[in-house]
């Protein structure tokens, strides 16, 4: 079966600094992949590769079996409309109020009249557990639980066939970060979505993957379904789902 | 050992690299003005917040300046006898030179800083990556509103502001000077000639692409967090205030070599 997305030999560096290096990762259609790896590691990069934000030096990034690093603009936008994501700050406008922000794709993506994307908007709200009030309110105005469920109601707000989560409890308390994952799973199989995660947080992967990669210094150390990583026999899986300090990762802290 | 000539030589490839980059930008913003969706719900919102709002501060540069300028040319003029020149020099200074440089300058550093600030806090808190992932193109969401904002209403404000800088100069002319009120303004009104307004217009048409264009660049190009916002925000004002004087000068010349 053709995965939903996959990337092949995927690089790209900054500067001198190899970000990815030659990332081989598909995502089944339907599925959920979270990809953990430690901070710098080029998780958030990849997801921009794929999204069109960034562009790989190298490889190739296929949706639906179809080429995005060769799409042009037009293409671009239109494959984009697959596409939603939760960003790790929310990233929600200041300046539009909450059902605004939820609706933004309806209305400025897809041209859809303000009444009809507002009714959406306070249905998918209702979805993520905030009532119609708080659609009203601007973003600065709720905690960072209720930003992080906004966000999400306005990923899901266009019925996306994929859906992008980048550290989505990041910052949270652990009963917040459960009711976020909760959300997750939820929308997730309501829209029959396939999902892209990438987290720190061990106990958010369990709970919300089927499939768990890991990327270390650019590349895919290991990818298996999430029953089998406490048995991965890879010592660097092994390291970091347990959090060890020691062991083969190596933190760049210079010591006193 | 330090080569002076490595570091010249890096500097002026840095500054090559940076036109280069101003000049890319430019284009997509000018391109996206043509393409449709056009928004014109923002774009009336940044003509309220360019124009309207800047009114007080233009307005009170452009009084201060009639009222300093009347002082000074009666000053100067006296000297030989020609305290006449007053009435027309203060309409000529406004119209062609004064009200569009003061004006866009003032505006520049209300503006362009504001620009850089909110869309470089857009850029740090990758909301205009989430604009892209939501299917809206963040040229034309967030830069061709102002740019047309900018070139539309940037001439309105600066006719405004040379009404009230001549008012100023009239003011102190007959309350202070002594002038008689009906010799002033028709020296005023003889003097002035249609070009002499739309010189000083055209140009603010053009300090107002400059400073919508530096707000969003620099915004647009932000990094690093608040320092680098706090960043783009100095450099918004600083390089639309100097390409607004060296514009000033070219645009001049245009209308110099047209007479």
């Amino acid at each position: 079966m053709q995965p939903k997305i996959a990337l092949k030999n995927v690089s790209k560096r900054f500067g001198r600094k190899v970000v990815l290096d030659g990332v081989n990762l598909e995502v089944p259609a339907g599925k959920s992949l979270v990809v953990i790896g430690g901070s710098g590691s080029g998780k958030s990069v990849m997801l921009k590769c794929i999204l069109g934000l960034i562009r790989p030096e190298q490889g190739q990034i296929l949706i639906d079996g179809q080429d995005s690093l060769k799409f042009n603009s037009a293409e671009r936008e239109k494959s984009l409309r697959k596409f939603g994501m939760l960003f790790q700050g929310s990233a929600l406008f200041d300046s539009l109020t909450v059902w605004e922000n939820v609706a933004f794709g309806l209305i400025q993506g897809r041209r859809m009249d303000r009444k009809e994307a507002k009714r959406i908007a306070l249905e998918k709200l209702a979805q993520v557990g905030l009532g119609p009030e708080v659609g009203e309110l601007s973003p600065a105005e709720l905690s960072g639980g209720m930003q992080k469920r906004v966000a999400l109601a306005r990923a899901i707000a266009a019925e996306p066939e994929i859906i992008f989560f980048d550290e989505p409890t990041t910052g949270l308390d652990p009963i917040m970060a459960d009711v976020i994952n909760d959300l997750i799973l939820s929308c997730v199989r309501k829209l029959g979505a396939t999902a892209l995660s990438i987290t720190h947080d061990m106990a958010s992967a369990r709970k919300i993957a089927d499939y768990v990669a890991m990327i270390y210094k650019g590349k895919i150390i290991w990818h298996g379904p999430v029953e089998q990583i406490d048995n991965s026999g890879n010592e660097y899986v092994d390291q970091f789902i347990h959090g060890r300090a020691e062991g083969p990762i190596k933190m760049e802290v210079l010591k006193p | 050992m330090i080569n002076p000539l490595a570091i010249i030589g890096r500097v002026f490839l840095n500054f090559c690299a940076a036109i280069g980059r101003v000049a890319i930008f430019t284009f997509h913003s000018v391109r996206h003005v043509f393409a449709p969706p056009f928004y014109f719900r923002l774009t009336g919102k940044q003509m309220m917040t360019i124009g309207y709002f800047s009114l007080p501060v233009v307005g009170l540069t452009a009084l201060f300046t009639g009222m300093v300028l009347a002082l000074q040319i009666y000053l100067g003029s006296s000297r030989f006898n020609a305290e006449n020149a007053v009435a027309w020099i203060v309409v000529l200074g406004i119209t062609r030179e004064l009200g569009p440089v003061l004006g866009g300058l003032m505006v520049a550093g209300r503006v362009a800083s504001a620009m850089a600030a909110e869309i470089g806090t857009m850029r740090v808190t990758e909301q205009i990556d989430a604009l892209t992932t939501l299917s809206t193109n963040p040229f034309k969401y967030l830069v061709v509103p102002r740019m047309i904002a900018g070139v539309i209403t940037l001439p309105i404000l600066i006719l405004v502001a040379d009404i009230i800088g001549v008012m100023g100069g009239y003011l102190v002319s007959i309350h202070k000077l002594g002038f008689n009120a009906g010799t002033y303004l028709k020296n005023t009104v003889d003097f002035l000639e249609t070009l002499d307004v739309v010189s000083g217009l055209a140009k603010a048409a053009v300090f107002g692409f400059i400073i919508a264009l530096m707000g969003c660049y620099h915004g647009f190009n932000s990094k690093g967090g608040a320092q680098g916002v706090g960043r783009a925000t100095t450099d918004a004002v600083v390089s639309s205030s100097i390409l607004i004087l060296v514009a000033n000068y070219f645009v001049t010349e245009i209308f110099f070599a047209g007479r």
